[in-house]
């Protein structure tokens, strides 16, 4: 797995601009899958996407959000949130209050996922989004809670919900806290459900176990990028459990499609208009208008306009030549 | 009685002394008879004394014990009439997952639960208690079916987990766990879940969103399989032991957090050692908490079930 270039986030939290997780400028990324040797701008101008093989490398969970929400948008909320440690684990002499510590410094970030709300050509939804780098994704007391607030400012605004998953499972250093928010974050979902809001999943690579097994197979409309590894059981588990040997990429986006378990699998370029058309099609009756939230309230709704008509500007000329990078 | 656990090797030692003992009857002498009950009672005091303060691993070994009560033993001894209905009306039936109305206590209850099965034959046919998607679906069937003519739904926990297989994988695990998490949620009747033997992660927890959830004194809830935790966290499964008790899956350190409702009794040296009394003792749980369940009016009973999970999970603020 490469290591995400520096400084890609760009959002609109300036601490993710600095701190320990910036490494100087690479010019070469290789690709991970066909080994192709790719120069690091074509590379993040292609929204870190292989051209040679199609590969979506893992991003991060402010390179997501720069990727889908319109530029400047999105406003996170809960960023301080942390875990505990309620268990006092310990493991191989370190207990789970350190991992903490160092995963918070090595990737800069408090938490496996981050949430707040923005717009997607000007339609505001609220969302979650995870990042993989912190303990492996996986979903503690916090990721349930970010993940099931997200939920209820969906309720609260009626603003449709996206979740965007890429995780591990559930963490085994919160033992029985991390398997209940697979419970919480489904009964929030019926929630909404009942209160007729939508709710899109987005599975990015990888994406196993606990969250498999509840929000990311949830959805009213299920997404998924290509070749990402989705499963309940990963293919090593399959593997150990049944004594035989899966052939790479078995389970993964095509393979959920094939099986009817997913809507789409799209590609990275596409994920924004996708969303946006979808924003489009599931309109909630009595929506919050976007700008409410927002501080800044009268001066944001035309900020959107004018987001809008450049992002589709942006959205043609991808068409030609793929532009519009993670850092937006 | 056979104490054939690691730990219990005193007890088995105790035991074997006082059948041989036994074994002479009428032949006893008087001297020996007076031997005899005093290897009884301290085997009942040292029996006590280990249960009393099993660690984390050796609660494993009780809940995976080959003799402990499974389901259709507690279905058996509980209710006074069952009817098992089969089928997820879809593709198939999973014989993991077992259930159907039952006379409970001179009620009609939907009553679902992992089954194990016992010995080689039954433990292929009951695929040792892991459940397929079709088991889901199925038990997601008869919670509807319970929801609609308002029987209230009894939930019997005991599996290692939902079954690994690339089929299961084909036909959906993931998906059907969740829908099964889903639908419970908003379940319209009382749901009581019982842990039994083992609670093995998002596959038990997929029969167990309950409005109370009961665990046996000797059975155990994990987020993964210890040896799975430590292969993950300590890298080599031999830790097991080490990771069992980082994750406090034991029903009394999960009783001490709070994270359960009920803790149930258990006979003498556990659930294997008298599946009748095991029974009683959960059916007077049962009881009771439905019973209390049941003076609820159900919108107030799906709110409150509600807040249960969602107020589940500490954590802070970083200044």
């Amino acid at each position: 797995m490469a290591k995400e270039a520096a400084g890609s986030s760009g959002g609109p939290q300036p601490e993710q601009r600095s701190g320990p997780g910036v490494a100087p400028d690479n010019l070469m990324v290789k690709c991970p899958k066909c080994k192709e040797i790719l120069y690091s701008r074509d590379w993040e101008k292609n929204l870190k996407v292989c051209s040679r093989c199609n590969y979506h490398f893992r991003l991060t969970a402010h390179e997501r959000v720069n990727l889908l929400l319109d530029p400047g948008s999105f406003v996170e909320l809960d960023a301080a949130m942390v875990s505990v440690d309620p268990l006092d684990f310990v493991s191989r002499s370190q207990s789970y209050a350190e991992k903490l510590q160092e995963e918070q410094a090595k990737v800069n970030l408090n938490e496996a996922a981050i949430r707040g709300y923005g717009t997607v050509e000007g339609l505001p939804l609220s969302l979650a989004v995870m990042d993989f780098r912190f303990i492996g994704g996986s979903m503690g007391s916090v990721v349930g809670e970010k993940v099931t607030r997200a939920i209820e400012l969906g309720l609260e605004r009626r603003w449709p919900v996206l979740v965007v998953s890429t995780s591990g499972g559930a963490r085994m250093q919160e033992g029985f806290y991390s398997l209940l928010q697979m419970a919480k974050t489904a009964a929030a979902l019926a929630r909404l459900g009942e209160a007729h809001i939508p709710y899109f999943s987005l599975i990015t690579d990888p994406t196993t176990g606990g969250v498999t097994a509840s929000f990311a197979m949830l959805g009213d409309v299920i997404l998924a990028e290509p070749g990402a590894l989705i499963a309940f059981a990963g293919p090593r588990v399959i593997e150990q459990f049944m004594h035989v040997k899966l052939p790479e990429g078995t389970v993964n986006s095509e393979f959920v499609l094939q099986h009817g378990m997913i809507d789409a699998v799209v590609h990275r370029r596409e994920l924004r208009a996708t969303l946006a058309r979808l924003l489009r099609l599931y309109k909630v009756p009595g929506a919050t208008r976007a700008q409410q939230p927002a501080s800044a309230a009268p001066q944001s709704q035309v900020e959107a306009a004018t987001l809008l008509s450049r992002q589709s500007s942006q959205s043609r000329a991808e068409v030609g030549g793929g532009q519009d990078g993670l850092r937006s | 009685m056979v104490y054939d656990l690691e730990f219990e090797k005193p007890l088995a030692e105790l035991e074997k002394r006082i059948a041989s003992l036994q074994r002479k009857g009428e032949r006893l002498r008087p001297e020996e008879h007076g031997q005899l009950q005093e290897y009884e009672r301290e085997l009942r005091r040292r029996t006590e004394e280990i249960y009393r303060s099993l660690t984390a691993w050796q609660t494993v070994q009780v809940a995976r014990h080959k003799d402990r009560p499974y389901t259709a033993d507690f279905i058996h001894l509980m209710c006074e009439e069952f009817f098992e209905l089969h089928g997820d009306r879809r593709v198939g039936d999973d014989h993991a997952i077992i259930g159907g109305p039952a006379l409970f206590n001179g009620e009609t209850v939907m009553i679902i639960g992992h089954e194990k099965g016992r010995g080689m034959r039954e433990k292929m046919y009951h695929n040792n208690g892991m459940p397929h998607p079709e088991g889901y679906h199925k038990a997601i069937r008869l919670m509807e079916q319970a929801e609609k003519f308002g029987y209230p739904v009894i939930c019997l926990v005991d599996t290692q987990g939902a079954f690994p297989g690339l089929e299961d994988e084909e036909r959906g695990q993931g998906s059907a766990i969740a829908a099964s998490l889903y639908a419970m949620a908003r379940l319209r009747v009382p749901i009581i879940a019982a842990v039994i033997g083992e609670g093995g992660s998002g596959g038990a927890l997929a029969i167990s969103v309950a409005d109370r959830l009961l665990m046996l004194e000797y059975s155990i809830y994990t987020v993964a399989a210890p040896e799975a935790a430590a292969s993950i966290i300590w890298r080599d499964k031999v830790y097991a032991p080490q990771a069992a008790e980082a994750m406090r899956i034991s029903a009394r350190e999960l009783y001490a957090l709070g994270l359960i409702d009920d803790l149930v009794p258990e006979p003498l040296g556990g659930a294997h050692h008298n599946h009748r009394l095991a029974a009683e003792n959960l059916k007077t749980a049962l009881i009771h908490h439905l019973q209390e369940l049941r003076q609820i009016p159900v919108d107030r009973l799906v709110q409150m079930r509600y807040e249960k999970y969602r107020t589940v999970g500490p954590f802070g603020f970083a200044s």
